[in-house]
């Protein structure tokens, strides 16, 4: 085969995995088409790494430990990467997505280092390039600790560390990675030395950037991070010139960046707020909690009767309800009390869990039809005639501080308004703070009772005894 | 300054693909509602493992005798099929959830 035949077809097939990725995410936008998007996609991305295989460079015998150690790479990352994903609980999703990410963000940082590795054996480098390698490791690697980071903290092997003058480390370490990055790309020689002091301080920021933020705003960040990720795979389709790298990385990095800015609006704080100021330490938000009413508690059997003739009933899901692992319950209650005739609808807050639609995919692997699940403005439109509310694990998302009081950290975002119905119940596990750290007044309001315990558990009670009635 | 030019002017073409695809991703998914916003970022989470094709390129590239270069890029090759793989399975799981519905 004639070279030139060789690459046509190799960028023909770049051209065509493009348009695979633009088909396949406007196909993830809409809910009929989304899954053919997701496999148009990966038949697309199939294509581009059999076509890299075969086109790109003349096979030659020379090179053969090459191509074994890239299909055994294919084939060890294809079998775990399989098998983690179809072992993976719904409730693990927004960890496993962010473990992938750092998987994409490492291999980004890698293919640099390789490459600086390359071109400083060749000495065909030049200005352009190295701020290519500068910039992807930066990047590939921020996005790996900090995927790495938010896996931990979702899988609660890592907890919300504010670290003392946090936010001024961040902003050195900001500093010192474009200054250092860019003396690796203006020296006339460049050294090894110089790019592994880059790499360990871009580790280092992508721990310290995901570390003091609390567990509220991890839709945004993962949503960030992947976005980030996408940047680096551009980067790399600089390096080699690569359109297909090129668009799928610049198409995610802004579709990334889309939704985070989405998430940020739904809590009504801009991004920056987000990564300097975590949640948790306002001291002013402690303060304002001063003034506590009583919590009532109701027992299972009140509550159960409560439901059973109520004529409306809304729950308002949250994290707890992954936590418990209640959404198969809470699915059940569900169906007891429409066969009861009651009238059943499921609130969402667009921050609800953690990650972006969160809720939506937890309450779909339960089976629970599409038309229950509520946006929040249809939501709260209902809420006035709705007889009881069933808060299960959500805190912030019900706070009317964040309507009352500007003090608040959270004042400002729109929330479901629970308070407009007739009656509430809130589960909970105990009277712990939500993510936010602050005081939830909703609790303390008249209209509400506490039902304490495991949400699981307790909706299995409330199952029990609406039988019983 | 110069070289910057320079710079710029070889380039051109991929200024002018970056903007474009900006574009295109913001205008693409501008329109997405709540119930599938996890599949989008899932699924787009899969597609920036397109970096996979980085990872091959420079393993075709090294030098048969370059150790280094073929253990990292081993290992990026590794990681890159987890970011594609995971990543496409992971969102059609959770897609097939989503669906399972429609027929009822």
């Amino acid at each position: 085969m004639t070279e030139l035949l060789g690459n046509s077809i190799l960028e023909i097939c770049y051209i065509a995995a493009s348009i695979t990725f633009i088909l396949g995410l406007k196909m993830l936008s809409s809910p009929d088409k989304a899954r053919k998007g997701n496999l148009f996609a990966a038949y697309g991305m199939g294509l581009a790494i059999v076509a890299t295989i075969l086109f790109k460079e003349e096979l030659s015998s020379d090179k053969s430990l090459n191509y074994i150690l890239i299909l055994s790479g294919l084939l060890i990352g294809t079998l775990f990467g399989t098998r983690m994903a179809l072992k993976v609980k719904m409730t693990a999703m927004p960890q496993m997505v962010s473990f992938f990410n750092g998987m994409g963000g490492a291999c980004a940082a890698v293919i640099s280092i390789v490459e600086f590795d390359h071109v400083m054996h060749t000495g065909e480098y030049d200005l352009g390039l190295m701020i290519i390698i500068a910039v992807g490791l930066i990047i590939g690697s921020v996005s790996f600790a900090g995927s790495i980071v938010a896996y931990g903290k979702l899988e609660g092997k890592i907890g919300d560390k504010a670290i003392p003058g946090g936010q001024i480390i961040n902003i050195l370490l900001l500093i010192a990675l474009v200054v250092v990055g860019g003396y690796l790309a203006t020296m006339p020689v460049p050294t090894p030395m110089i790019l592994y002091i880059l790499l360990g301080i871009s580790l280092i920021y992508g721990v310290l950037f995901v570390m003091p933020i609390g567990g509220a705003d991890m839709p945004v960040v993962i949503s960030l991070l992947n976005s980030f990720t996408g940047v680096a795979a551009a980067f790399g389709g600089l390096m080699y010139g690569n359109q297909a790298m090129l668009t799928g990385g610049i198409l995610v990095g802004s579709a990334g960046t889309i939704l985070t800015v989405l998430m940020c609006t739904a809590m009504n704080r801009s991004l920056v707020n987000v990564i300097i100021g975590s949640f948790g330490g306002g001291g002013a938000a402690a303060a304002a909690g001063g003034e506590q009413g009583t919590v009532k508690e109701i027992t299972a059997t009140d509550a159960a009767i409560l439901l059973a003739y109520a004529n409306k009933v809304s729950v308002v899901p949250g994290y707890g309800l992954a936590v418990a692992q209640a959404q198969h319950t809470i699915h059940e209650l569900e169906q007891i009390l429409v066969e009861k005739g009651v009238e059943f609808s499921y609130a969402i807050h667009p921050v609800a869990g953690r990650m972006p639609g969160h809720m939506n995919v937890l309450l779909a692997e339960a089976d629970v039809p599409y038309p229950m699940l509520l946006e929040m403005e249809d939501a709260n439109a209902q809420m006035v005639n709705t007889d009881v509310v069933l808060v299960i694990g959500a805190n912030d998302v019900v706070n009317p501080a964040a309507e009352k009081d500007p003090s608040s950290p959270i004042y400002g975002m729109p929330i479901i308004k629970a308070a407009d119905a007739k009656n509430i119940i809130v589960m909970k596990r105990s009277m712990g703070k939500g993510y936010a750290g602050i005081e939830n007044e909703l609790f303390f309001h008249d209209k509400n009772r506490m039902l304490f315990g495991d949400a699981k558990a307790s909706i299995q009670k409330l199952i029990a005894e609406v039988k019983n009635l | 300054m110069d070289q910057i030019l320079n710079l710029f002017y070889e380039n051109r073409e991929f200024v002018f693909l970056i903007i474009v695809s900006i574009f295109l991703g913001i205008e693409v998914i501008s329109n997405v509602p709540a119930v599938l916003h996890t599949p989008l970022m899932s699924g787009a989470n899969a597609i920036h493992g397109v970096v996979i094709i980085g990872a091959i390129i420079i393993m075709l590239e090294a030098d048969p005798t370059n150790y280094l270069a073929l253990i990292l890029g081993f290992f990026a090759v590794v990681l890159g099929t987890l970011n594609v793989v995971g990543g496409f399975v992971v969102t059609n799981r959770m897609l097939e959830m989503f669906k399972k519905k429609d027929k009822k």
